[in-house]
């Protein structure tokens, strides 16, 4: 019912058109706050929170049906940012007071929140310098965040931090909220080659309390790991649904296109790879699927499933991209056609929070080997 | 509790108290399990226990109606007692080609009398069955097969041979696809016949494989009488003359459904993790990872791929149950399942390098990794090949068009 609701509301008022649009006409936001509104109205932007906190109470599950279906469109919109990471941030690691004041301000569509955990091109949490140091009551904090999804526009940052230890323990990292929209704080808007805009961000000097700490003083890495779990699943979940998208476009074509006086998708050559793509393409779903079914069941161990599915997700997605370029033949490297949007889409979504070489990586050291 | 609770909780408690120990390895192969027929002597006690007392209980077949040797389970209690059996690493009780191919397309096509006969000597281990479909000039285009069957009256006339019928030497009864009208369209003059082993004119010769093993024959039909009834009712004939093409596509379907449910990276070495077992054989670097990066992530990407393809039998197993059945997608999990048991194999002996290729004096032993390994390159081969599998895709899923 939400999957049929999603689609419906999407292909009508974010059709990939919508999003070109956006990208032309260089907006600075690079979403539509009243669409966003709109999301908000019918509970996508609390789709994880509880009802007690004004959510919609529809879990992991819910939030990747919805996911996938903005993958199909291309919607650019805060989703993952601030329903997924921001709201994951506080439901399961922040405090009382944390959840009653966010929880309800992102289910409202209100406050829109950005992660900065990265601090070089390539994804890495193990790799963690940025400083805040011990004052009076409280702390310090002062260094450099890169690719700040949606860190241009967010009201709220949560930021990675080390209060103690060496640049790779996992020990000693602290996770704070902190007001985005202040002078320690400056953002350096980053146009990305999907069109969606993320900030390198640097603190200088930003005076923050303990009331400001999301988990345990120390004890962040835990709670990095929950947030980047969800935002792994969720994002596999837009993979596969820009992944099947692309890929049924491309089969279309392959009835209509017409070369040598035949249908081109006639040739065997084209064949076993839509074949293959198609098989693929299922194992992606299951994967996806399973990862969010983890994430509602038992959130705490969910972290290896998700990046199981962050891995096969990617490697599909790309893929299914790869071939719509290539069977589409010239028109596919062309401005003109919708498939290289999702190329560079899904090629930055599988660089956010881990290529599927990182997580299989990962997969392998946690299964012993 | 529901009804299927109360099943679930039953189904535990009988496994528990009825399934010996010995048959808890969840290591489900060729060589160890149990397939029944005349000639089948058990391996263990334990395998001899485990059969009677399902046979007793209708768990060979447990979906198959009681009348012919089943329990009569539902889907849902058919899906229960597996995923019970496989809680505990149980194995079958018995597994042949009449519990996997014959029986589903008796089911649907048999009449009474056919199922009666052979539905329950499939059920209680009596008749062990081979496939007779490829010939030598009809592998992947299966329906240009020539075995003559010529209508006598009383009786039919077969000449012709079969080749890759697994295990012909040691099956009592033989299903087969033969040709009863050459100048019909070549779908429309097929019949599909059962015919016992043992009749006057079928000789059977071993394939010696690459492995230096033979579960493939050639089986040669001379001058060999197949009566028209084996009783009231009851024809050796299944279906309609000349539209056993009809019955062997549905059997196919099962074909693939059971080869594209197999565990691709369980089996030869039970089922850990198999970056454990190469841990174990080539140790780790400084950092405690497997000390050779590049087989490290080849493994991984290959369990990844192992994990996916298991969701996914699974959720397609629950769509088809709650819908109209897998149909052609059952062409996705054959050809996964073959291309994952064939890397499973070959990862294994990379992991033994010159200690997997070593064979010893007596050659390849029956059983082993080398053997596996190279009975293994049949996969992608067998029951359509990979590219009849991304054919069947092609046109049947994503409907493309014909050349």
């Amino acid at each position: 019912m939400l999957q049929d609701a999603a689609a419906g509301f999407l292909g009508e008022n974010a059709p990939v058109t919508a999003f070109r649009a956006l990208r032309d006409d260089k907006a600075a936001d690079g979403f539509s706050r009243d669409l966003w509104a709109e999301m908000a109205q019918m509970g996508w932007a609390g789709i994880i929170v509880d009802e007690g906190f004004g959510g919609s109470g529809f879990g992991y599950v819910g939030a990747g049906v919805l996911a996938e279906k903005m993958g199909e469109t291309l919607t650019a919109s805060p989703f993952l940012s601030t329903s997924v990471l921001g709201a994951t941030a506080v439901q399961k690691y922040g405090t009382k007071a944390h959840k009653e004041t966010h929880l309800p301000a992102i289910s409202s569509g209100d406050s829109l929140f950005a992660l900065a955990v990265d601090e070089g091109p390539r994804h890495n949490p193990d790799h963690i310098s940025f400083s805040a140091k011990t004052s009076g009551n409280g702390y310090i904090l002062s260094g450099a965040k890169t690719f700040v999804a949606d860190g241009h526009i967010a009201d709220k940052l949560i930021i990675a931090a080390r209060t103690s230890g060496e640049d790779r323990d996992q020990q000693g990292i602290t996770l704070f909220l902190v007001d985005a929209d202040t002078p320690e704080v400056s953002r350096e808007s980053t146009p990305m080659v999907d069109s969606r805009n993320a900030a390198n961000i640097t603190v200088d000097g930003l005076e923050v309390t303990g009331d400001d700490v999301l988990g345990e003083v120390g004890q962040g890495y835990e709670a990095l790991e929950g947030i980047l779990a969800a935002g792994r699943a969720v994002l596999g979940a837009e993979m596969s649904g820009s992944a099947q998208r692309v890929f049924s476009v491309t089969t279309e074509y392959l009835k209509e296109r017409e070369q040598f006086g035949q249908k081109i998708g006639s040739f065997q050559g084209l064949q076993h790879r839509s074949a293959h793509l198609a098989t693929e393409i299922e194992m992606m779903k299951s994967g996806v699927l399973k990862s969010l079914q983890a994430l509602d069941e038992n959130f705490e161990t969910a972290g290896i499933t998700c990046s199981l599915a962050k891995a096969k997700s990617g490697e599909v997605a790309q893929l299914a991209t790869k071939e719509a370029i290539q069977m589409h033949g010239g028109i596919g490297v062309t401005d003109e056609y919708d498939v290289g949007l999702y190329f560079k889409r899904v090629h930055v979504a599988q660089q956010m929070f881990g290529d599927a070489g990182f997580h299989i990586d990962r997969y392998a050291k946690a299964a012993g080997y | 509790m529901t009804d299927l609770e109360k099943f679930r909780a039953e189904t535990r408690a009988w496994l528990a108290d009825k399934c010996p120990e010995e048959m808890r390895d969840g290591d489900i192969t060729a060589e160890n399990q149990c397939w029944g027929g005349r000639q089948w002597e058990f391996q263990s006690e334990a395998q001899k226990l485990w059969f009677e007392r399902a046979l007793d209980k209708g768990y060979t077949v447990p979906t198959w109606p009681k009348e012919y040797g089943g329990a009569g389970l539902s889907v849902e209690e058919g899906k229960i007692l597996d995923e019970e059996r496989l809680a505990i690493n149980a194995r079958k009780p018995l597994s042949n080609f009449g519990i996997s191919m014959l029986g589903p397309a008796l089911l649907a096509y048999g009449t009474h009398e056919q199922k009666d006969q052979h539905l329950n000597a499939i059920a209680n281990g009596e008749i062990r069955w081979c496939q007779g479909y490829s010939e030598p000039g009809a592998g992947s285009d299966l329906a240009s097969l020539k075995t003559k069957c010529e209508d006598m009256g009383d009786h039919w006339l077969i000449n012709g041979q079969k080749i890759w019928t697994s295990n012909a030497d040691i099956s009592d009864w033989i299903f087969c696809l033969v040709r009863t009208d050459f100048d019909a369209p070549k779908h429309r003059g097929i019949t599909f016949i059962l015919m016992d082993m043992a009749s006057e004119g079928i000789s059977v010769k071993p394939i010696v494989l690459i492995s230096g093993h033979s579960p493939f024959c050639e089986t040669f039909f001379d001058n060999v009488k197949v009566p028209k009834i084996y009783g009231e009712g009851n024809p050796s004939v299944v279906g309609e003359i000349n539209r056993g093409w009809d019955v062997a596509k549905a059997l196919l379907v099962h074909e693939r459904g059971m080869l594209g449910t197999m565990s691709p990276l369980r089996g030869t070495s039970g089922p850990e993790s198999l970056g454990r077992h190469a841990v174990e054989h080539i140790g780790t670097d400084q950092d405690g990872r497997l000390a050779d990066p590049a087989l490290r992530q080849r493994i991984a990407q290959a369990e990844l791929d192992n994990w996916a393809y298991n969701l996914t039998v699974e959720r397609l197993t629950d769509e088809a149950n709650a819908g109209n059945g897998l149909g052609a997608k059952s062409s996705m999990l054959k050809y996964a399942a073959s291309e994952l048991t064939k890397r499973g194999t070959e990862l294994r002996m990379d992991v033994g390098g010159t200690d997997a290729a070593s064979i010893g004096e007596e050659g390849i032993e029956y059983g082993s990794l080398a053997n596996a390994w190279l009975y293994n390159r049949a996969y992608s081969i067998l029951g359509g090949t990979t590219e009849v599998q991304l054919n069947i895709i092609s046109k049947r899923v994503l409907e493309l068009p014909s050349a």
